[in-house]
């Protein structure tokens, strides 16, 4: 422990390990921000189906047939029964105004003439009698085209459609396919990219700002050493980071993991030891904060756009994909999905593990040729 | 290796950038043991010079060899063996003054190496120790800089304007810090444009200005050379030619000033070198008596180095 102690590459790593988690703001947005944003997208975009389609009952108002005068009492008596549709009553205009926020999918409109509630299960037929109704509806907004065709279902088998075909439903849920078990990867992903930047580039021009590497310049400290210990800190961070996702998601989602835990862990350390070359690249030269700040959005925002973090980059050409897939994100993206999602193995992952560590060695070569120390 | 009593020598060093030239042409031998000043306004060139002598920054020509050795050769083997406190740098905030100190004693050869509670004791950082470095006063951020380019136990201390900012209190106890370790031997070089440092502290002191060596010599032979320890300050009602005063018997330098001491103005008055002020004054009254003036502001004071640099320059030190 003395021995470890007193190696400066150990006190340099040790000392960005304590300075970074006595400051709680950056322990939160590396740790606990990406819980926060896996919840909220895991909610926002589960799989199944809202449970019931919002629909808006509205009267027929011009009350031209005489018999009815109120919103239609028979459809709402027929509409509430049914357990997929969360039926409102409402005002016309009310109604229109819902539609248009959203709040309502398909606005109903019109009345069943001389429809009473019949006491037994089976209705009998009301024939030409049936009176009219009225669908509104933006068949290009989700599910609004299913709720339509939900209420109409439900008004024709009240009024005696029989339907002729037996069918039978099975439901299951495909593991892994769901779109938070393909989000949780790119997650990580995001977060060792930014985490990587952010802890050595914003780390670094700081420390210039201050004079703080002037000083460790004037010392017989090896320069390679303070540059190495951002990189020895990362194997403590990245693995925990990359665990309280993992965990947090199987306990609140479900996501397994379906390749090994280690072969997850191997990559994360491998991408984040990639990324921090960026890191070092974009601090080589940058004189303040403000400059950095800019560089490492430059480098991150596309790729947390190109590279596959909240959708597919299968959505852009095909002309650009070749040029998206050698981005170092999109490497570790692809790699962990195969592993993560198929089970796939590491050493099936040789070429996207080529990527990045080709990223790490050029970007860091780059970068301390360029580096200014005072 | 160095037997020579020279630990730092300067000869014809400039340094340019874009469009200023910071140091011009300046040359110093300084002596082991010796505690060395740079003493000058800001914007002087000290601090571009003594970057220099630390080895942060290149010159554009001349040479530095300290400790018989090169930057340009020897830059490892003598960062090992000088210890620096720029002008105020910012550790760690959030590390303690302990584990601060502990960090950079990890970057020097074990052999030399101080003890930490050696540092913190020598310091009086000692009941500070656990405290986060974003919590020290100033003149405590101060002492740990001091502590931190003494823990490589270094054969010279470079000093940037150790005490600028800090308050009397602070600022004594640094002098009295810097002292002990002057009387232990140790090369100390120190900038600072505070005259009372360098009188208090160096045993000799380059007076630099525009990037040149303007004076060199012992606090008390620069003081000397401007003729006269003490200094009279006089001004008069009606105001009076210098020349009026330049044969009043103990006066050996009569020049007229519109400042005072403090760089402030108050009016036109004469500034009078003199040795003896018992003999002097009663002659100067004698003298505005007999031309019919009378003395609105009388001051008289020992020299300083700022005199020193007034009379050198025309300027005071503590003028940008």
């Amino acid at each position: 422990m003395t021995t470890l102690s007193e190696s400066p590459l150990f006190a340099l790593a040790a000392a960005r390990i304590r300075t970074f988690m006595r400051e709680p703001g950056a322990v939160f947005w590396t740790f606990g921000f990406p819980l926060l944003i896996t919840v909220a997208l895991g909610i926002a975009f589960r799989n199944q189906a809202p449970a019931r389609f919002p629909v808006a009952l509205v009267g027929n108002g011009a009350a031209s047939s005489g018999s009815v005068t109120t919103p239609a009492a028979d459809l709402v008596t027929v509409l509430a029964a049914d357990p997929a549709l969360d039926l409102r009553v409402l005002p016309e205009a009310e109604a229109a105004a819902q539609l248009r926020r959203g709040g309502v999918l398909v606005v109903v409109k019109g009345g069943i003439d001389g429809a009473s509630p019949s006491p037994s299960p089976s209705p009998s037929p009301i024939g030409a009698r049936a009176g009219s109704v009225e669908y509104t509806y933006d068949p290009s907004r989700p599910d609004a085209p299913a709720a339509r065709r939900a209420v109409d279902d439900r008004l024709q088998r009240r009024l005696g459609r029989r339907d002729v075909l037996v069918t039978h439903d099975r439901v299951t849920v495909v593991e892994g396919a769901r779109y938070v078990d393909w989000l949780v990867p790119g997650l990580l992903g995001m977060q060792l990219l930014s985490g990587a930047l952010w802890g050595t580039a914003w780390n670094i021009v700081t420390a210039r700002q201050r004079k703080l590497l002037k000083r460790l310049a004037a010392t017989p400290m090896r320069r390679s050493h303070y540059l190495l210990s951002f990189r020895l800190a990362g194997l403590v961070f990245v693995p925990i980071q990359a665990m309280v996702l993992f965990i947090f998601a199987r306990l609140t989602f479900g996501v397994v993991i379906h390749g090994s835990w280690l072969a997850m862990l191997a990559l994360s350390l491998l991408a984040s030891w990639s990324f921090a070359g960026l890191g070092l690249l974009c601090a080589a030269r940058a004189e303040n904060t403000e400059t950095a700040n800019g560089l490492i959005n430059l480098v991150t925002m596309p790729m947390f756009v190109l590279s596959g973090v909240f959708f597919s980059s299968e959505r852009f050409p095909a002309l650009v994909r070749p040029a998206i897939r050698v981005l170092p994100l999109s490497a570790f993206n692809d790699a962990l999905r195969h592993v993560v999602n198929d089970g796939a193995s590491l050493w099936s992952q040789a070429l996207p593990i080529g990527v990045l560590l080709a990223w790490g060695i050029v970007s860091s070569v780059v970068a301390l040729r360029l580096f200014r120390w005072t | 290796m160095d037997m020579d009593d020279v630990a730092i020598r300067i000869q014809g060093l400039v340094k340019k950038y874009a469009d200023v030239v910071a140091v011009d042409g300046l040359d110093l031998e300084i002596q082991r043991g010796e505690c060395f000043g740079l003493l000058g306004p800001n914007g002087a060139g000290k601090t571009t010079t003594i970057e220099i002598m630390e080895g942060l920054s290149a010159p554009t020509a001349g040479t530095v060899e300290m400790l018989g050795r090169r930057w340009t050769r020897d830059a490892d083997a003598l960062r090992a063996r000088i210890g620096v406190a720029l002008q105020e740098t910012k550790l760690f905030d959030r590390l303690t003054v302990e584990e601060t100190l502990r960090l950079f004693r990890t970057f020097y050869p074990r052999t030399r190496a101080l003890e930490v509670d050696t540092l913190l004791a020598e310091l009086q950082l000692g009941d500070k120790r656990r405290t986060w470095v974003q919590k020290l006063s100033g003149g405590q951020r101060q002492r740990l800089a001091v502590a931190l380019a003494l823990v490589g136990d270094p054969d010279v201390l470079f000093l940037d304007e150790p005490t600028t900012g800090l308050d009397p209190q602070s600022r004594r106890a640094l002098w009295d810090t810097v002292s002990t370790l002057r009387s232990r031997g140790k090369t100390i070089v120190l900038t600072t444009h505070y005259m009372d440092e360098a009188e208090h502290l160096c045993d000799r002191v380059a007076v630099v200005d525009h990037g040149k060596r303007i004076a060199l010599g012992t606090p008390a032979a620069l003081i000397d050379d401007i003729g006269g320890h003490h200094l009279v300050e006089l001004s008069c009602q009606p105001a009076l030619p210098a020349a009026t005063f330049s044969d009043v018997v103990g006066v050996r330098a009569a020049r007229s000033s519109d400042r005072d001491d403090d760089g402030s103005a108050a009016g036109p008055g004469v500034v009078l070198s003199i040795d003896e002020p018992h003999v002097t004054l009663p002659a100067l009254f004698e003298r505005l008596a007999q031309l019919g003036a009378r003395p609105t502001r009388l001051v008289s004071r020992t020299a300083t180095l700022d005199d020193v640099f007034l009379s050198l320059t025309g300027r005071t030190l503590r003028e940008d």
